[in-house]
């Protein structure tokens, strides 16, 4: 038998959902995570199409898309690394996919979806919020819609997507994911409406 | 802080950052032609300029690169950042 899948955040769903409005706060929780590391430019475009989302060529930024495996996210993590996410439990058929792309290429792939949470945040102070914690510039000039750091926030190695004007995803290591959510609670204190 | 500008994700906070010594210490060709003082030297000695300087470091909180920089070990001053695999540019002391 085994045991029921238990997110890393599931004892702080009342408590995320506490800090509103100041910021809407929720987990996104088994989504599916591959890290893909491969250099040549073919055998990167080859993997692209095979799932309908170009994967992104600037550092520092990720793309999105619909295809096969419904909304996928492919995120620039370092000059030959990408992650690929998507919805829960496509793990193994991306896999597949993408192995298949790769063909010859040097490269792997590798489910790392255990690896990491996502937290969703939204809200108009989210950029103060992670501000208070975070040293990269999230002034919208500085961080537009498309950006994907990975950076440290409140000490906790991160990686940040802005996904809109006042939309911000974290994916966070799950064992960091509880010390992150107590950090963010703490920094909303300051915005949270008085009565 | 310092920000060190890594040549893949730009000016970050030096805390992302590791550093990794002299830059260009090349690997023997003939390991085991070397003398034993030969060796000590490739292992454990270093330069230790008064100036312009080229080490190693790691962007070890975002993209995880090394990469080399030419730093000025009387400022602190980075001088030049550049990719590994790339010739050290030239700076102005």
């Amino acid at each position: 038998m085994t045991a029921d899948l238990t997110s890393p955040l599931a004892g702080w769903t009342d408590r995320l959902a506490a800090l509103a409005p100041a910021l809407t706060v929720s987990e996104v929780p088994f989504r599916s995570q591959l890290t893909v590391r491969v250099s040549d430019p073919g055998a990167v475009a080859a993997m692209g199409s095979a799932l309908g989302v170009v994967f992104p060529s600037v550092p520092c930024t990720f793309t999105a898309g619909e295809g096969e495996f419904g909304a996928v996210e492919v995120l620039w993590l370092g000059p030959d690394e990408f992650l690929v996410v998507a919805a829960p439990g496509l793990q193994v058929p991306i896999e597949e996919v993408l192995r298949g792309a790769l063909g010859d290429f040097r490269g792997s792939v590798v489910d790392t979806s255990a690896q990491r949470t996502t937290l969703a945040l939204e809200g108009p102070h989210v950029r103060d919020v992670l501000a208070h914690g975070c040293s990269v510039d999230l002034h919208p000039a500085a961080a537009p819609v498309g950006v994907c750091v990975q950076t440290l926030l409140a000490r906790t190695g991160i990686v940040l997507l802005v996904t809109g004007e006042d939309r911000v995803m974290l994916l966070v290591r799950s064992s960091f994911a509880e010390y992150l959510a107590a950090w963010l609670s703490d920094a909303c204190a300051e915005y949270r409406a008085v009565a | 802080m310092q920000l060190i500008p890594c040549p893949w994700c730009g000016p970050r906070e030096e805390a992302e950052f590791h550093y990794g010594g002299q830059a260009h210490v090349a690997y023997p060709e003939d390991p085991s032609a070397l003398t034993d003082e030969e060796w000590a030297q490739y292992v454990f000695f270093r330069d230790n300029p008064s100036g312009p300087f080229a080490e190693r470091w790691s962007h070890s909180a975002g993209c995880r690169r090394w990469f080399n920089a030419v730093r000025d070990t009387r400022s602190h001053d980075l001088l030049a950042v550049y990719r590994a695999g790339e010739p050290m540019p030239e700076v102005a002391s």
